[in-house]
C-alpha cells in the first residue's frame, strides 16, 4: 500500500519535473550588451517567454575601475581628478559631495562666493548630463532628431563650462575649499544669454519629442513603478520623483547656498516610463531658473578658494555628505584615520541604486519595451561600476 | 518581533576598540540648523504630507529623541557612537541587528538604505558594516541619515542580511560581499557582481590587498 503510494508520488514528482523542463524549454535567454546598450558597457540577460520578459539578471562591472580602492592611495586633493571619471558628463557634481565631505572632515570654511560658483558649475553640469542622457533616449526610441538637438545644444553649455573651468568635460573644478579659479570676465552675461536660449529650446524639445505620438505610445503606461515600490527599492533622482515622491537633496538637505534659492521640486504621479523621461526635462527648466538666481545673488567679488595646508588632514572621524546629481542623490562616506589620505571611501551613486528597479520593472514587460524602460531609469553604467 | 531582547545583550560587545568609536566627542558640523528646518517647512508640499507640526524643533534634541526611543526599547545593546545635527550613528551587535532594523523601519520611519559599506580594520581584527538609512515618507526625517553599524570578526566575517527589512540593500550587500568579503546570511546571492568572473584574489577592499606597484 505504502509502496504503491510512494510509486505514485514518485511518478507525480517526475511528471512535474518534465512539465517544468518543458516550461523552461519555452524560455529563451537573450544577452543584452555588454557592447554599449546605451552608453557605457553593461550587460544584462533576460529570459523571454514569447514576447514577455520573465526573468532579468543585471551583470554590471565591465567598467569597474576600483575608484574606492584608488582613493586610499592618494591624499584628499589628489583624489579629485580620478573621482570624476565615473561620470565625466556630470563631473562637477560627483566631486561636489566629495568636497563637502572632505570639508567636514578637515574643517574648511568655504568662501561665500565660491559656494555660488560651484553651485553654478554643478547646475550647468547637471544639464549637460541630462542632455546627453536625453539624446541617447531619443536614439533608443529611433528618434534621431532628438539625438541631434540635445547633442548640439549641449555644446553651448560645454562652451560655457570650458570658459569657466578650462576643460570641456573633466573639469576638476569643485575642490575642497571652493573652486579652482574665479569666473572669467563677461561670464555672467554669456551665461544668462545661453540659458535664455536654452529655455526656448526646451519648449521645442517638448513639441517634437514629448508630444510625439510615437514616444507617447511607447512610454505611457509602460513599466509602472508605484510609489510604494519606489520607496521600498530605494531608488533616487528622477526615477523617484517620477513615482510621485517629491524628494530632492537640494531641498531635503540644502548644501552650501541652496537654502537661499527659491525653486520647486518637480515630480509626477503617473509613475510610468513617460514620467521618468519627462521629469528630467522639468528639472532642466527648473535648473535654468536656479542658475539665474545664482548669478543674481552671487557676490561681485571675494575669495573663491579657502587657503589649504599642503597635505590637508583632520582629526580621525567620518562623514557622509550627499548632493543631488543628474541621476539622484550622490553620497560619499569617508572615514579618516587622521592621515592626509582617506582610510575608506564609499561612493553611493544614484545609478547603482536605480539598478535595483531594472529587474523589478522588466519582469512582466514586453521585450520591445526594454530599451525605453532601461534608459528611463537614468542609469549610467560607468558610474554604477565605479 | 519577539520581546526577548535586552537581557542577553551587551555580553560580546565592549572589547572592540574602534577608530571611529573612540572619537565620538568630535565637534559637531557646521550645518545650520535653523536654515534646514525652515527650508523643509517652506517645501512646496503639494503632497498630503503636511501632518508634521513640529518643524521648528531644536534638531540635536530631535535626533536625541530618535535615539532615546531606540535605547528605551533595546537597552544597552545599542551603543551610541555619535549624535550630530542630521547624522546619527549607532552600533548594535550582529545578533540584534535584524530586530533593531525592523524597529527602525516600523517605528522610527527610516524606510530605505542609501548606502551599505564595509570597512576593514586589521588593527582591531574586525570589519565594520554600516547602513546609511534615510527616509522618503516622513518629511521631518528627509534630511537625516541614521547610520546603523555592526562589527564582525574579520577572519570569519559573517552577518545576518537586512534584505528582509530593507529591500534596497540587496546590491549593496552583494557588493560588500565581493569587495570586503562579508558573507551575509539569508541573502539570496552572495555572488560576483562588479569584479571579473575569473577573479581569484582576496577581496580587493581588504587592507592587505595592494594595488600592483604601489
Amino acid at each position: 500500500m505504502s509502496d504503491q503510494e510512494e510509486r505514485i508520488s514518485e511518478t507525480t514528482r517526475l511528471g512535474l519535473e518534465i512539465v517544468k523542463e518543458a516550461e523552461e524549454d519555452r524560455l529563451m535567454t537573450l544577452s543584452v550588451g555588454p557592447q554599449h546598450p546605451g552608453s557605457g558597457h553593461f550587460r544584462f540577460t533576460v529570459k523571454v517567454d514569447g514576447d514577455y520578459i520573465v526573468d532579468c539578471d543585471p551583470d554590471p562591472g565591465y567598467v569597474h575601475r576600483g575608484e574606492e580602492k584608488m582613493c586610499e592611495y592618494r591624499n584628499f586633493i589628489q583624489n579629485i581628478p580620478h573621482l570624476e571619471r565615473p561620470v565625466i558628463h556630470d563631473s562637477s557634481n560627483i566631486t561636489y559631495s566629495y568636497s563637502l565631505a572632505v570639508e567636514e572632515l578637515v574643517k574648511i570654511d568655504v568662501p561665500r562666493r565660491a559656494q555660488f560658483i560651484r553651485a553654478i558649475a554643478s547646475e550647468l553640469n547637471r544639464q549637460v548630463y541630462t542632455l546627453y542622457w536625453l539624446a541617447i533616449y531619443g536614439i533608443f526610441l529611433g528618434h534621431s532628431t532628438m539625438f541631434m538637438w540635445p547633442t548640439g545644444d549641449r555644446e553651448l553649455l560645454i562652451d560655457l563650462l570650458e570658459a569657466l573651468t578650462g576643460a570641456r568635460v573633466t573639469h576638476a573644478y569643485n575642490i575642497p575649499g571652493g573652486v579652482r579659479n574665479d569666473i572669467p570676465y563677461g561670464f555672467k552675461d554669456r551665461c544668462l544669454r545661453q540659458v535664455s536660449y536654452f529655455e526656448g529650446r526646451l519648449k521645442e524639445y517638448e513639441d517634437i519629442f514629448y508630444n510625439n505620438p510615437l514616444l507617447r505610445q511607447r512610454t505611457e503606461g509602460v513599466a509602472v513603478l508605484t510609489k510604494e515600490d519606489a520607496i521600498k527599492l530605494g531608488v533616487t533622482g528622477s526615477v523617484l520623483r517620477a513615482s510621485g515622491v517629491p524628494y530632492d537633496i537640494r531641498k531635503a538637505e540644502p548644501y552650501d547656498i541652496y537654502d537661499e534659492i527659491d525653486f520647486n521640486v518637480q515630480y509626477m504621479k503617473t509613475c510610468d516610463s513617460f514620467a521618468r523621461a519627462y521629469v528630467p526635462l522639468l528639472d532642466m527648466r527648473e535648473s535654468c531658473h536656479i542658475i539665474r538666481q545664482l548669478l543674481d545673488k552671487m557676490p561681485e567679488s571675494g575669495e573663491v578658494r579657502a587657503k589649504l595646508q599642503p597635505n590637508p588632514k583632520g582629526p580621525p572621524g567620518e562623514a557622509y555628505r550627499r548632493v543631488e546629481s543628474g541621476r539622484g542623490a550622490l553620497g560619499y562616506y569617508i572615514v579618516s584615520d587622521g592621515t592626509p589620505r582617506p582610510y575608506r571611501v564609499k561612493i553611493s551613486v544614484g545609478s547603482f541604486r536605480n539598478l535595483l528597479a531594472l529587474p523589478h520593472l522588466l519582469v512582466g514587460s514586453k521585450l520591445g519595451d526594454m530599451p525605453s524602460v532601461y534608459w528611463s531609469l537614468n542609469y549610467w553604467p560607468v558610474e554604477a561600476d565605479r | 518581533m519577539s520581546k526577548s531582547n535586552g537581557s542577553p545583550s551587551g555580553n560580546d560587545k565592549g572589547d572592540v576598540a574602534s577608530i571611529v568609536a573612540s572619537n565620538n566627542d568630535l565637534p559637531t558640523t557646521s550645518v545650520e540648523q535653523g536654515e534646514t528646518g525652515s527650508s523643509i517647512a517652506s517645501k512646496p508640499s503639494s503632497s498630503s504630507a503636511v501632518q508634521l507640526k513640529s518643524e521648528k524643533t531644536d534638531l540635536p534634541q530631535f535626533e536625541r529623541g530618535i535615539v532615546d526611543g531606540l535605547v528605551s526599547k533595546f537597552g544597552n545593546s545599542i551603543k551610541i557612537i555619535y549624535i550630530k545635527p542630521l547624522r546619527i550613528k549607532i552600533e548594535v551587535p550582529p545578533k540584534d541587528i535584524v530586530e533593531v532594523a525592523s524597529h527602525i523601519r516600523d517605528e522610527s520611519g527610516f524606510d530605505h538604505a542609501e548606502s551599505v559599506s564595509a570597512t576593514d580594520y586589521p588593527k582591531t581584527g574586525d570589519i565594520e558594516v554600516i547602513y546609511h538609512l534615510g527616509s522618503y515618507t516622513r518629511e521631518n526625517l528627509s534630511s537625516h541619515i541614521l547610520a546603523l553599524s555592526t562589527r564582525t570578526d574579520r577572519d570569519n566575517a559573517r552577518l545576518p542580511s537586512l534584505i528582509k527589512v530593507f529591500k534596497s540593500v540587496e546590491y549593496h550587500e552583494r557588493e560588500s560581499f565581493e569587495m570586503v568579503g562579508v558573507y551575509f546570511d539569508n541573502h539570496p546571492r552572495n555572488d560576483r557582481f562588479l569584479l571579473p568572473e575569473d577573479w581569484a584574489d582576496i577581496p580587493p577592499l581588504r587592507k592587505e590587498f595592494r594595488i600592483k606597484g604601489r
